[in-house]
């Protein structure tokens, strides 16, 4: 019996602005002083009022426009209302009935190799406060609970996905591209360690029924997803599950209450919580504290025209404006936008995308991996490399030469500041890497050769043609950075005079 | 005359001339309380160190001849609804009983600026949920007129506070009626400004749509020199509008020519007190006396006021009051197993019955399925009163009305009828509904002796107008002047 995989996400983001939503505290990731970043109006004292973020819903409008979707002209805040310890106010400022984005999509590579690719449906982002956070003694001797309101007052961005996605492989992929997408438009860094960015996934099956038709399974809220790889692992576990319990019990959708399961990562395997006996009543009315949004056309397409390029287009410009497969375009676009625009620039200045790209990918990334170093930090930078790789187009130097330059770059780096461009010429000259093409050069050293070759010429002249190599070989060793090219030419030349 | 019999104007320039100090009218009305205030119960606390150290400060500044504010050395009475940093601020409500605020309300910190002197915070209804000052946690306050009688409310003790000499000026804040009807109920002059005029930043939030604060003084002037200090926009408040705040003191003896004055038939309804009814027909007269034209107006949606705001007002007030939990500030019970329960008993034990039953009567008109019946179509009501009332300032530029359907009522007389109660805001909760401004001045007294207030309303950011408007009929009476005769029976 066949079945498919149902899955829609409701993703989580922080955005990254200067201050919260509602109030000039520092918006900060910062465990280790809890409540410092608080005032009157995110600790909810008698009498405070929010007013909101603007940057922060320019943010949102950034995200809802990259995404896709419809934007309203006006939209409105609403209190979500319940009691928790980390919710200072007793509700939540959020928006209900009018969120400032709906119905789009983001469209996501099904394969980096291949060039089709699926759009994912978003039902709608909006925008809202963040709630503190509580912290249990957990030893089991009843110790107090603490709550620490630095996050309270934050911006989140929620966005939900229609339930478009198919398999546990197809929501990584949405994430990766989703937080791709973020983090180019300097929206929010999506960390999940840091709580940046968080996801819960509701899955079900649709089983073929054998007389017709599908069976749908009871949908399956699971949370506590804190890696893609866990939001990946635990879709494919709880279909594998939902599968196994539907041929045991053959309950359907809507004949059970909807049920929410933690994951495990350790064990591998989603767990049932405590279910709430009724369903909220979160009580959602307009806030009246604050006045709606008006989005004019103006502020929207000035916010369109302030977007940064798409990874998506990224991509597709890499392909088509510097011939790239779309194998190294997506390599480069992945790696976040700093190194997409390092690769430009490295393409520019040496005038040969592809040699760029063949670098990056393998060069570059070497060398960031070893060294545990992004693009920003890393020591040669795009205008270095840029010139080290126009030497090799130009063919002043070897490939292998080139690589030799590379490597002195960064030993040269560990103790001092990063090198600039004088470097690689300094370099070439200090190892004596520079191609000696000129036959002035280059005619005594092929005399001297062809005189001591007299069988190997004689083979050449009487057709073996790749026994050519052996005398490039002999001139390469005695000069430093001949091209390869040239010494061939000069010697077939010469070996034809004869 | 004594000093807390004087005006703000009098005192101002007695002080200006040197014949007192501001630390001699800060010890005047500090006595006054000293000696009036056991028996009036207005205060909840009274910053009498604090007052001095303030006067004696502003008299400070007069000797070294340093710019002095609007207000400066003028003693003045806070409802204890508003934020002031270090001095207690408990909303009437045990669950504030010992809630120190680290912040200034955005009035308080333009008084501070004015070079005001506050003397204290007065006593009110439970976070302004009442209608005569008997729902305070703490004590109840009595009527300066007829101690047997309440102050109305909420603000009841900052009107108590004015009518009795202990305060010159006094802030309360009005989310359906309670400055106009304590201050009608007490014989002085109190405004709702309009919506958005005044900053609500550190008035704790009743209703948040409908709340704003107000000045509440012996006349008019008074009023209109408080006014001027409050309003204005600030930007910690959404709601505020930025909009420049002319100078009220300046135009206020110019009389309006071709003032056209409105009066609503449903503002006559049944169970109006015909003395009220007598003294507001008198001011027309007054007003037609001065050239006015009296026009007739309509307000057909008018009979609806008390059910929307009684469904709006409770809602926003639900919401509001969740912050209340006993996890961060405020009351926590000593006794609880597990969070539900400490929320539970936490509020259980720090709200008073009116409050819970506005709690309880806000979330049942939220709850889902609803929703649509009660606050949505509330919501509608209050529109359809808004242009009721556009639609009669086509014609006329005050609506003259009664404040409250009767004198101040007696301690006790319906403290168990809150339907009753709720229908003392009948004549002023549309000014909050459409969150136009208005005043309540006196306008006569009944043949027991009691104050009997008069309002006038007026489109937005009219206030200018209604004060100009009540101080035309001010100059024609007498009735701001009387005082209580304070510790004799009426």
């Amino acid at each position: 019996m066949s079945y498919t995989t149902v899955v829609g996400l409701e993703v989580h983001v922080q955005l990254l602005t200067r201050t919260k939503l509602f109030c000039g505290c520092i918006n900060r990731f910062n465990p280790t002083q809890p409540n410092v970043q608080t005032c009157p109006v995110c600790l909810g004292l008698p009498g405070s009022l929010p007013v909101m973020n603007r940057h922060a819903f320019e943010l949102a409008l950034k995200t809802g426009l990259a995404l896709n979707c419809t934007i309203p002209a006006l939209t409105k805040w609403d209190r979500k209302q319940y009691y928790y310890p980390d919710l200072p106010k007793g509700y939540q400022i959020s928006q209900y009935d009018l969120p400032f984005s709906s119905d789009g999509w983001l469209e996501i590579p099904t394969d980096q190799k291949a060039p089709e690719s699926r759009r994912i449906g978003i039902i709608r982002a909006h925008l809202e406060e963040d709630a503190g956070k509580n912290f249990h003694d957990e030893s089991g001797r009843g110790g107090e609970s603490l709550v620490d309101l630095n996050r309270a007052g934050t911006p989140l961005l929620e966005i939900v996905t229609k339930p478009d996605i198919r398999s546990g492989t197809e929501a990584h992929a949405f994430l990766d591209e989703l937080k791709l997408l973020l983090t180019y438009l300097e929206v929010s860094d999506c960390n999940m360690q840091e709580g940046s960015l968080r996801c819960d996934a509701n899955v079900n099956l649709h089983i073929a029924d054998p007389n017709g038709g599908t069976i749908a399974t009871p949908i399956v809220e699971v949370k506590n997803l804190n890696s893609f790889r866990g939001v990946e692992q635990a879709i494919e576990y709880e279909a594998r599950r939902q599968f196994e319990q539907w041929k045991e019990t053959g309950k359907k959708f809507g004949e059970v209450p909807k049920e929410t399961r933690g994951w495990d990562a350790e064990r591998g395997a989603t767990f049932g919580q405590r279910g709430k006996e009724e369903a909220s009543d979160y009580r959602y009315f307009p806030d009246p504290d604050l006045v709606p949004v008006t989005i004019e056309e103006t502020w929207r397409e000035q916010v369109r025209a302030s977007l940064a390029e798409f990874p998506a287009a990224k991509r597709k410009r890499f392909e088509s404006e510097h011939h790239l497969s779309l194998y190294d375009a997506s390599v480069i676009v992945a790696q976040g936008r700093p190194f997409a625009d390092y690769f430009e620039r490295v393409a520019a200045a040496c005038a040969d995308a592809k040699q760029a790209a063949n670098w990056l990918t393998q060069d570059v990334l070497r060398e960031m991996k070893e060294r545990q170093l992004a693009i920003e930090t890393f020591p040669i930078t795009a205008d270095v490399l840029g010139t080290l790789l126009e030497r090799v187009a130009a063919r002043k130097i070897t490939v292998n030469s080139g690589r030799i330059v590379f490597a002195a770059l960064l030993d040269r780096s560990v103790d001092s500041l990063p090198p600039g461009i004088e470097a690689v010429d300094a370099i070439i000259s200090e190892k004596g890497l520079a191609i000696t093409s000129g036959a002035d050069e280059l005619a005594p050293i092929i005399d001297a050769v062809l005189a001591a070759n007299a069988k190997i010429v004689a083979d050449v002249k009487g057709g073996k043609q790749q026994a050519i190599g052996a005398l490039i070989g002999q001139v390469m060793k005695q000069t430093k950075g001949a091209d390869p090219q040239v010494v061939r030419e000069m010697l077939q030349s010469r070996i034809a005079a004869l | 005359m004594s000093i807390v019999d004087a005006s703000a104007s009098q005192l101002l320039s007695a002080m200006a001339s040197g014949k007192l100090s501001a630390v001699d009218v800060a010890r005047a009305f500090l006595d006054q309380i000293e000696t009036h205030d056991g028996k009036i119960g207005a205060f909840l606390h009274v910053d009498h160190d604090g007052a001095l150290k303030q006067a004696a400060l502003v008299d400070e500044k007069r000797r070294t001849v340093q710019p002095l504010g609007k207000l400066a050395g003028l003693p003045m009475a806070i409802k204890d609804v508003v934020c002031t940093r270090g001095m207690p601020t408990t909303c009437g409500s045990r669950i504030l009983q010992r809630f120190l605020p680290p912040y200034d309300a955005e009035v308080v910190r333009r008084f501070r600026e004015a070079d005001a002197v506050i003397l204290g915070k007065t006593n009110m209804d439970e976070f302004a949920m009442g209608s005569s000052t008997e729902n305070s946690a703490f004590k109840i306050t009595r009527n300066p007129w007829d101690t047997s009688r309440t102050p109305g409310g909420s603000s009841g003790g900052s009107a108590a506070a004015v009518a009795a000499g202990m305060a010159l000026l006094a802030v309360g804040s009005d989310t359906g009626g309670s400055i106009r009807q304590p201050a009608a109920f007490c014989g002085i002059v109190g405004m709702k400004p309009t919506y958005g005029r005044v900053s609500r930043y550190g008035l704790v939030a009743f209703a948040s749509s409908l709340d704003q604060l107000g000045p509440m003084a012996s006349d008019v002037a008074g009023v209109a020199a408080l006014l001027e200090v409050m309003a204005g926009h600030d930007a910690r408040d959404s709601t505020s509008v930025d909009r420049p705040v002319p100078e009220y003191g300046r135009t206020l003896e110019q009389p309006l020519s071709g003032l056209r004055i409105g009066l609503a038939s449903e503002h006559f309804a049944a169970g109006l007190d015909p003395e009220v009814a007598s003294a507001v027909r008198a001011a027309a007269d007054v007003y037609r006396s001065l050239g006015a034209q009296v026009i007739d107006v309509t307000l057909p949606h008018s009979k609806y006021g008390v059910a929307a705001y009684y469904l709006i007002a409770p809602s926003e007030a639900a919401s509001n009051l969740a912050r209340y939990d006993g996890v961060h500030y405020g009351h926590r019970a000593e006794k609880f197993d597990g969070l539900i329960d400490m929320y539970a008993a936490s509020r259980g034990e720090g709200f008073g019955p009116e409050v819970k039953r506005r709690i309880m009567l806000g979330n049942y008109a939220l709850s889902a399925g609803y929703y649509d019946a009660y606050y949505l179509k509330a919501l509608k009501v209050r529109r359809l009163i808004r242009n009721d009332l556009d639609r009669a300032f086509e014609t006329c530029d005050v609506l003259l009305s009664p404040v409250a359907p009767t004198p101040a009522f007696k301690v006790g007389e319906l403290v168990d009828d809150p339907l009753a109660m709720y229908l003392s805001d009948i004549y002023t909760l549309s000014a909050n509904l459409a969150g136009l401004p208005g005043i309540s001045l006196p306008g006569g007294f009944s043949s027991g002796g009691l104050p009997i207030g008069i309002q006038l309303l007026g489109p937005p950011f009219a206030e200018e107008n209604l004060l100009r408007a009540a101080r035309m009929f001010e100059r024609e009476t007498s009735w701001h002047t009387k005082r209580p005769r304070l510790g004799v029976a009426p």
